[in-house]
């Protein structure tokens, strides 16, 4: 087999590799499909690197095959994480994917192929400037989300300033050394810089923003790997880095539809500014609260019951209560599903991959505009540690920061109850008016507890 | 401007409407598993990984070819996983285990 027929057997892999990746997403369209989604992908990919492995340029093995065998041996660990563990683990695959685009843009930095060309120059000095800030942005909030750092946002005075400039700076080495590829030491500095640039941009923003910025984290790492197939000139890397660019792109838009807020408005945390005055202004107003045996009770009167899960509900880790309950209410006749806001939780789908997890089936969840509309006819909503996305504030209140975001309207059924911990406002220091309703019961104390009481109250009364 | 990057610009954007369009049909329902999944195909990166790693032209190109190598294998591998994993809890009512 001459050089030439074995690079178009290589190229034909790769094609049959791109294919199976269209069609792995396409799978995905339906949960039924979807498991042949990742068998697709799997194919692909498996096909890809066993024809890489035959590419007469692989002139060693031992360096392919350690890193290989190190790769699976935390691949393999990091995929059987636990459900409730899945944000950080996202959070830190972006990190892993950027990091080995940056690392093989600066590679070919130091030994291409041939001298590098102005034009190669910019390619490669975007394309690790991207990959350097999704790195250490990816592993700002993996600590985050793991709670190894706080997860409050970090703000100080003139901080958009800082974070711009640093930015400017790497972007400004990319610029001189386009000019003149021949000074290369610039070059670890950019890459210093934009690693920097990582850390001030995910520091400032925290808590109900992760859903975005980890969106925004798939999409340019997604991005910086097409930048590398164009660095590479390699079309699977295109299509493939195209594929998640895109999907992370439509997320993050996904994500800022439903907080009501544009990308530069997360970016450049307007959040942390207001929710200081809106805390500011809250008075004592009344509220009623109930037990779980007064909550078990009406539960019990009900028809209809929506439950509204939130981060709250991943926090206690009350999932699996949550479902005890749902078979309970299930068992006596009453009809339950659970509202999904798109950014409950601390990624895009969280709730609902928590409540497969714990037996719930998928066509008992339901998106936020299809549930809305009944309201009105349902008997209680339940709501688990949700707050800011059924605050009816949004869609009366003109002063109120999340005014204009899309909320669950569950003001509108019969009875609320809400399980919380206290009055203390939640994470964006809002205050929710739901809870000074007439018809809104506080079931106060831990999610997981609570729930489980009233299960046993609900159990005891045959 | 090389002709490489001419036909490069071709397939990104023509990947881009591709990747809008299927994408966009995806059940909101199954957001987390579409991002571990593309997270697991982006990890094709280390195709390119290899070859920078294997060609052991100096010192300092392999030792980041083979972290980029250890780096997306490990989220290939462990993306595939977990996409797998979630995917098998999502049951319709007609299946749930009592």
């Amino acid at each position: 087999m001459t050089a030439l027929a074995l690079q178009q057997y290589l190229d034909f892999a790769y094609i049959a590799a791109v294919v199976l990746f269209i069609l792995s997403l396409r799978f995905l369209s339906s949960p039924t499909t979807a498991r042949w989604g990742v068998l697709a992908g799997e194919i692909g990919a498996a096909l890809a690197v066993v024809a890489t492995l035959f590419n007469p340029e692989v002139a060693q093995y031992k360096w392919v095959l350690i890193p290989l065998i190190i790769g699976a041996g935390v691949g393999i660990p990091l995929g059987m994480v636990h459900m409730t563990a899945v944000p950080q683990r996202t959070a830190l695959s972006h990190a892993f994917g950027a990091l080995s685009a940056a690392m093989i843009g600066i590679a070919e930095f130091y030994v291409g192929t041939a001298p590098v060309t102005r034009f190669q120059m910019g390619e490669i000095g975007l394309e690790v400037i991207i990959g350097s800030l999704t790195f250490t942005g990816s592993l700002i909030a993996a600590g985050k989300l793991q709670e190894i750092l706080p997860q409050r946002p970090i703000v100080y005075r003139g901080q958009n300033i800082v974070s711009l400039s640093v930015l400017g700076a790497a972007l400004g080495l990319a610029v001189a050394l386009v000019v003149n590829p021949a000074h290369a030491t610039l070059f670890p500095i950019m890459v210093i810089v934009a690693l920097i640039f990582g850390v001030l941009l995910v520091t400032p923003i925290g808590g109900a923003d992760m859903p975005t910025v980890i969106s925004l984290l798939n999409s340019y790492a997604g991005f910086s790997a097409a930048l590398l197939g164009f660095v590479l000139n390699s079309k699977v890397l295109v299509v493939a880095g195209a594929l998640d660019g895109s999907s992370g792109f439509i997320l993050s838009v996904i994500m800022c539809k439903a907080m009501n807020r544009s990308f530069t408005n997360v970016m450049f945390g307007a959040f942390g500014q207001v929710q200081t005055s809106a805390a500011a202004a809250k008075e004592e107003r009344v509220v009623r609260s109930a037990t779980p045996e007064e909550a078990a009770a009406i539960l019990l009167a009900a028809n209809k019951v929506v439950i509204v899960p939130g981060y709250g509900m991943a926090v206690a880790q009350a999932q699996h209560k949550v479902r005890e309950l749902y078979d309970a209410l299930t068992k006596k006749g009453v009809d339950v599903r659970f509202a999904i806001h798109p950014v409950a939780g601390r990624m895009p789908g969280h709730m609902n991959v928590l409540l497969a997890e714990a037996d719930i089936p998928y066509d008992r969840l339901i998106e936020m505009d299809e549930i809305n509309g009944d309201f009105p006819q349902t008997d209680v909503a339940l709501i688990i540690g949700a707050n800011d996305v059924t605050n009816p504030a949004a869609r009366t209140d003109h002063s109120s920061p999340i005014f204009g975001m899309p909320i669950l309207d569950v003001d509108k059924a019969h009875t609320v109850m809400v399980i919380k911990r206290s009055m203390n406002p939640g994470f964006a220091g809002i205050d929710n008016p739901l809870y000074y309703l007439d018809r809104t019961l506080m079931l106060f104390g831990d999610a997981k507890q609570f729930v489980g009481g009233i299960v046993r109250e609900l159990g005891g009364g045959h | 401007m090389p002709a490489d990057f001419i036909s490069n610009l071709y397939v990104f954007i023509l990947a881009g409407f591709v990747g809008f369009e299927v994408i966009k049909r995806v059940s909101p329902l199954l957001h987390t598993p579409l991002m571990s999944l593309t997270n697991a195909l982006d990890a094709i990166v280390v195709v390119a990984a290899i070859i920078i790693a294997g060609r052991h032209e100096a010192r300092l190109t392999t030792v980041l070819g083979a972290i980029a190598v250890a780096a997306s294998f490990s989220n290939m591998v462990g993306g595939f996983v977990i996409t797998d994993r979630m995917l098998r809890m999502f049951k319709s009512g007609g299946s749930k285990k009592s």
